[in-house]
């Protein structure tokens, strides 16, 4: 094998590892960056997109619009769980964390009653290509480049829109929006709710490739903390670069050592990172709150 | 002598609901009533009852660090993992002769203090708090999870002790106690149900005492607010430290006697359902105060073993919305509340006469 080959397959490796941590991620970050609420029932609202997505495909829409679907339908149920329980915590962040913790049990075991152990899945589209003697999935591709879209994207909305400034201004000094007349109620729930659909997008993107289990939520979780707790809260100078950083260190341990030591590799980078830079993310937005 | 009555005297105090005679007497009652329960029974209820019984110290684990200490910690079931596969390898590689039990029970709770402290020292020094606390300790027990499960084939081995992957290691010695005429081999029934409750009323007792002393004040001063507490010159990293050791001890002692129980331990009793179950029983107990982390483990584990007769996914559906509903609308824990409703009580009547 050649240079170019080798470093077509690290860049792959890289590339799949970033995409995978920026998707999973992004929803949570955005959820926590604005409310300070950490939401673990985030893996249950990837997993809602993933079924809403394989389910409109069975039905025969086209993979882009049943993503669409999975998307919007996640964001409708964020919205809701919102509304009935999110609400009434905003005041407690360690309460969010225990009550969002019973709605993914709730969510996992329900799932695993109404519709079973397993759920049909769709098969990854697009083929695959050849680099030198390995073969490469084109989606994981798609995949790369969906999550630099979903960053661009962010970047626009929280910067273009007045849904963004609004929102910003509501993280930054909540009384004083509130006070000029914004609706800060309406704009945690549009949040809360636009996080729930981003990672219903990941769930719907990542249905053809993985399994469709109750507890697929799992997978994801671990990884989109690890981001979000490396990162802090800003999207675009957390989020993004920690993923970076950490796609460098998952695929490089896991091209040495396997799947399970590029999680272990995330693990010691978290503590590490956690140790030397404490004041990188610790508790630096819940303060700002209060 | 005098050191002694001082530290009895900690049993009552400002950080633990209950006391005086009433309490007391309710105790002793219950305590008779717990002694001669084996008697009224038979073998496999109480062997169901030590079952109830090990999970406690894993729920006062919780309270210690969440209720008092105030620092959400998921981590609680990876050390009964650990503690509990370390008794497993280190039982099926010595045996069980010459008390060997109650040693590797020891180290098991050792070990699992020692991974305590270095997970500890990277969080506490590192001022990990809040949410990411949380955090931190769930992904090592995910890990740990994911990595025991994957531990399947015959290469995963220490010593004799085959880890197994995902069906977990079985067959390790029940705990003995080495006697004169012969070990005592404490199965999981009447034997091992005294053992048992004698570790828990004295864990118990023990825990009300420290919480009452100067240190359970220092450590419920730095959950109220941390900054005082450090301004008053407390190092408060270091009192998070020890906290989470003797949590994790605890822990330990839960996954040990729980393996010694059952003869077997899965990768599974790290999970994420694993981990939910004691933040559910410590949350709706009442995690501030550890009397009521108990009744509330005890009636929370019963109401969930009657509920699997429907089925186990069902009971746990219907214990996640206990949590979501506990946490909305009791935030303090149902059983607490009615224990501070019931000690208010004579107070009212007090005031109403006068």
């Amino acid at each position: 094998m050649d240079i170019a080959t080798l470093a077509f397959s690290a860049i792959y490796q890289f590339g799949d590892a970033f995409a995978f941590l920026v998707l999973s991620a992004c929803g949570l970050a955005i959820i926590f960056g604005m409310m300070g609420v950490i939401n673990l029932a985030h893996g249950e609202f990837i997993m809602c997109g993933a079924y809403v997505t394989a389910t409109a495909s069975h039905a025969g829409l086209p993979l882009p619009l049943a993503i669409l679907a999975g998307t919007i339908v996640a964001g409708i149920v964020g919205a809701l769980v919102e509304f009935v329980v999110i609400r009434h915590l905003y005041a407690r962040p360690l309460d969010t964390i225990v009550a969002t913790w019973g709605l993914s049990l709730i969510a996992t075991q329900g799932t695993l009653i109404m519709i079973g152990s397993t759920m049909a899945g769709i098969g990854t589209p697009l083929g695959s290509f050849q680099v030198g003697a390995y073969s490469y999935s084109t989606y994981r591709i798609v995949l790369f480049f969906a999550a630099l879209g979903v960053l661009a994207g962010l970047y626009a909305v929280f910067n273009w829109t007045r849904f963004g400034v609004l929102a910003r201004a509501t993280i930054q000094l909540p009384h004083m929006a509130a006070g000029l007349g914004v609706d800060t109620r309406l704009i945690y729930s549009l949040t809360f709710a636009c996080g729930a659909a981003l990672a219903g997008l990941a769930g719907g993107l990542y249905a053809p490739t993985m399994t469709l289990v109750p507890t697929m939520g799992a997978t994801f979780i671990m990884e989109a903390f690890v981001t979000v707790v490396v990162g802090g809260a800003d999207i675009f100078l957390g989020t993004a670069p920690a993923a970076g950083i950490l796609a460098v260190v998952k695929s490089a341990m896991t091209s040495w050592q396997g799947q399970l030591f590029g999680q272990i590799g995330l693990l010691v980078a978290v503590i590490i990172v956690v140790r030397v830079l404490p004041k990188g993310f610790s508790g630096f937005v819940l303060r700002e709150r209060t | 002598m005098g050191s002694l009555v001082s530290l009895l005297r900690r049993l009552e105090g400002p950080q633990t609901v209950g006391r005086g005679p009433i309490f007391w007497g309710l105790f002793a009652v219950v305590l008779a009533a717990a002694l001669a329960f084996p008697m009224f029974s038979d073998g496999y209820t109480v062997g169901n009852t030590v079952y109830f019984f090990v999970w406690v110290f894993i729920a006062l684990s919780l309270c210690l660090i969440w209720g008092y200490g105030g620092s959400l910690s998921f981590g609680q079931t990876a050390f009964f993992g650990i503690a509990g596969y370390a008794y497993g390898i280190l039982t099926i590689n010595f045996g069980s002769a010459y008390g060997f039990t109650l040693i590797a029970l020891l180290l098991a709770i050792a070990i699992a203090a020692l991974v305590a402290l270095l997970l500890g020292y990277f969080m506490f020094f590192g001022r990990i708090e809040g949410v990411f606390l949380g955090i931190v300790t769930l992904a090592v027990t995910l890990m740990l999870e994911r990595f025991m499960a994957q531990t399947a084939g015959p290469e995963w081995h220490i010593g004799t002790a085959r880890l197994n992957g995902f069906n977990g290691m079985s067959g390790m010695p029940p705990l003995t106690i080495p006697w004169p005429g012969g070990p005592i081999v404490l199965f999981a029934d009447v034997g091992l149900y005294y053992a048992v409750l004698a570790i828990l009323v004295l864990v118990y007792l023990a825990l009300r005492i420290v919480m009452n002393s100067s240190f359970g004040n220092v450590i419920v001063a730095i959950r109220e607010n941390p900054e005082r507490a450090e301004m008053l010159g407390y190092d408060v990293r270091k009192y998070q430290l020890i906290t989470f050791v003797i949590g994790a001890m605890l822990a330990g002692l839960s996954g040990v006697l729980y393996t010694a129980w059952g003869q077997y331990i899965t990768p599974s009793s790290m999970g994420m359902t694993a981990a939910a179950l004691p933040l559910i029983w410590v949350a709706v107990g009442g995690r501030s105060d550890l009397t009521s982390t108990v009744i509330g483990t005890l009636a929370v584990l019963a109401g969930f073993q009657a509920l699997t007769i429907y089925g186990s996914q069902y009971a746990l559906v219907v214990m996640g919305v206990l949590l979501v509903l506990t946490v909305l609308i009791a935030p303090n824990g149902i059983v607490l509340g009615i224990m501070n409703w019931i000690a208010r009580l004579p107070s009212h009547k007090k005031r109403g006469g006068n």
